[in-house]
């Protein structure tokens, strides 16, 4: 079955709580930390942000529990965010520094803690998400896995064989897709045949397709879906249009200039500060400033340290 | 002042497709105006579109794809983005390219060349970073490369196809950036000449001096860190080093590189990955073996630690081989400290 939540851009986004709009708020302003120190040359390797994509798992994020299992992957800083609102541990991930959550030793994109993981190899964590789904279908029924992938990893095998599994198994497995039309460089009707929705059909998985952009409405579409995840222990695919306002990684951005516009049109965060100026307003420069200080009192720590008994 | 590595290979694919009208290229975001990860395959598509393909990414299906290329006669490259994918790939590499030359009970050429940017220093983290040469060492009828500054990638590439034989290029992503070296010139001290029977090994030799007390065998990747240390060891210690490098790792051409390892009597060979069933230590065994009597000193190996490759710069440094490492290598084994 597929269903598609069409809602078009509504006239005004619907007004957020504040603890909605400062997080959305503190993973942008988080994102254009590192972009501007990647600039500086401040920052070592790479990073992909989720500039445009945040109100993903923002609108996720009262929908999970904290014994649901997350698997993020390259493009993850704002699904750590939203599930821990720390951004401290990332930064000093990111960064090397004391007090990161892997010690400095996963960076961006390799991230365990709790119930949350992310890896950098595309695909392959939704396997081991449906492993996982097996396990919580077991032992703590009503949880679910849920699994971040975009839609460029639809070209890989594993996403098929997890799929499979889930469907003939009946597991918890939810796979979040945050389409935004575009992997890398290459646009997604040049490496998808035919659509998510119906590769999801093809194995009798449940798929919904979301267009808005809205965190409220968002959030009301996906909240049937998880509940029917946990009740009936069935994989399900969402898929969001979503839209890639900034470049794949530190600065490679080879769209032409009217496809980065239409981005930018579809982007929130424009669109509700011209909705709601004095709520953004206030909000927006609180987690500008919380971010800067934020990038200030860890860039200030020293490095890093991997003890010799967390080496494997 | 020379080209860079990149150029130099980007300059290749280009020779290679203009040559070749059998040949497509293939890979994940190849196509322009990104012209790759790493921009090795900048232009290409521009001036084959049909040829340079960007594909889905599906690392076992594109190399599956080139494999029935090569099987139907023509010639296929494929660009790996981060070597560590290559594992995806796996499969097809060893079960149906390397075993299609032969398992047929018939000769069936296949022309295939898998690139795969690899190594680390570059604070990529643990999923981009590897060096995966050594899985794929003794793989019958599967030829391993590497990328070096000293060999002309077009020939590389050339040679590797008209083998009929399936291959693998490993470039380390640290030489993108560096310069090919030119006119047998290194620097002000020494110079380079390609040695053996199809000048596959890059000998790097103090100007004129045919003594040395140490022969350092790297692959290209590590071609720059051995002849700095090779430098150092020079002016500092006076540690008369030569640098072996050879761009076939696999199979062995133990011929080229025994005279001279024999003349000097001690050998460091080293190599980014972690020990364990590597080229190098392959290499070693042919050294012991047909050297014995020679050898004035156990060869003497160099790897990256047992470990995972952390992201953050300081930690990835305790981890990767650095030219610390080669060089107190070469002056445990020239003398015995
Ligand atoms: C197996 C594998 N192949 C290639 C890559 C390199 N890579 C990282 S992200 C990416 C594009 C992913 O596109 P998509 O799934 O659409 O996610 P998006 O970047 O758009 O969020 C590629 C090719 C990888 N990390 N893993």
């Amino acid at each position: 079955m597929t269903a598609t939540r069409t809602e078009a851009p509504p006239i005004a986004p619907t007004r957020l709580a504040a603890t909605d709009l400062d997080l959305l708020l503190l993973i942008r302003h988080f994102e254009l930390a590192l972009l501007d120190m990647f600039g500086r040359g401040e920052l070592n390797g790479t990073t992909h942000t989720c500039l445009g994509q945040e109100y993903v798992p923002v609108a996720l994020r009262p929908l999970l529990g904290d014994d649901d299992f997350v698997f993020s992957n390259h493009r993850g800083h704002g699904h750590y965010l939203a599930r821990f609102n720390d951004p401290h541990g990332l930064l000093a991930e990111v960064m090397g520094r004391e007090g990161a959550v892997c010690q400095g030793v996963g960076g961006s994109q390799h991230i365990l803690r709790d119930r949350y993981l992310s890896t950098g190899v595309q695909g392959e964590s939704v396997p081991v998400a449906a492993g996982v789904a097996l396990h919580l279908k077991r032992t703590e029924p009503g949880r679910l896995a849920l699994v971040y992938l975009g839609d460029g990893t639809w070209g890989e095998g594993a996403v098929y064989e997890a799929l499979n599994m889930a469907a003939l198994w009946g597991l918890p497995l939810l796979l979040v897709v945050e389409n935004n039309g575009i992997a890398q460089s290459t646009p997604t009707v040049a490496q998808l045949a035919g659509s998510i929705g119906g590769r999801a059909r093809a194995f009798g998985v449940d798929h919904l397709r979301v267009t808005s952009t809205d965190t409220e409405v968002v959030r009301a579409a996906l909240t049937p879906v998880l509940r029917r995840v946990r009740e009936r222990s069935t994989p399900y695919v969402v898929e969001l249009l979503t839209h890639r306002v900034g470049p794949h990684s530190k600065g490679d951005d080879s769209r032409r200039p009217e496809e980065i516009a239409y981005a930018r049109a579809h982007d929130w965060y424009a669109r509700y500060a011209q909705a709601y100026p004095e709520q953004f307003g206030v909000h927006d420069e609180r987690q500008r400033a919380y971010v800067a200080q934020v990038v200030a009192d860890v860039a200030g720590r020293p490095a890093s340290d991997w003890a010799e008994a967390d080496r494997g | 002042m020379a080209e860079r590595v990149v150029e130099n290979l980007n300059q290749a694919l280009h020779g290679l497709l203009a040559d070749d009208p059998a040949l497509t290229v293939l890979g994940e975001d190849l196509v322009d105006p990104y012209g790759g990860a790493f921009k090795v395959t900048r232009g290409l598509s521009a001036r084959w579109p049909d040829r340079v393909l960007s594909t889905p990414l599906s690392e076992g299906g594109i190399v599956g794809v080139a494999g029935g290329l090569a099987l139907a006669g023509q010639s296929a490259i494929v660009e790996i983005m981060f070597s560590d994918f290559v594992a995806l790939a796996f499969d097809q590499i060893l079960n149906f390219a390397s075993k299609s030359t032969a398992m047929y009970g018939r000769r069936v050429p296949m022309r295939l060349v898998v690139r795969c940017p690899s190594g680390g220093n570059r604070g990529y983290g643990p999923t981009h970073s590897q060096s995966p040469l050594k899985h794929f060492v003794g793989i019958p009828g599967l030829s391993l490369h590497e990328v070096s500054p000293f060999h002309d990638n077009r020939a590389v590439l050339a040679g590797m196809l008209a083998t009929g034989r399936p291959g693998l290029l490993f470039e380390d992503k640290v030489l993108y950036t560096n310069r090919m070296y030119a006119d047998g010139v290194v620097d002000e001290l020494f110079r380079y000449d390609l040695i053996g029977p199809d000048a596959d090994v890059a000998r790097v030799r103090v100007d004129e001096e045919e003594q040395a007390d140490c022969v350092l065998v790297v692959p290209g990747g590590l071609a720059a860190r051995a002849v700095a240390v090779a430098r150092e060891l020079l002016l500092r210690d006076d540690i008369v080093c030569q640098v072996l490098v050879p761009s076939r790792l696999w199979p062995l051409d133990a011929d080229t590189l025994l005279p001279p390892i024999a003349r000097a009597g001690r050998v460091v060979v080293a190599e980014e990955s972690t020990a364990g069933g590597t080229w190098g230590a392959e290499l070693a065994q042919v050294v012991h073996r047909r050297l014995w009597g020679a050898l004035r000193a156990p060869v003497r190996l160099v790897h990256s630690a047992d470990s995972v490759i952390p992201t953050a710069a300081h930690l990835e440094r305790t981890v990767l081989v650095q030219d610390t490492d080669i060089r107190q290598a070469v002056k445990e084994v020239v003398s015995g400290d």
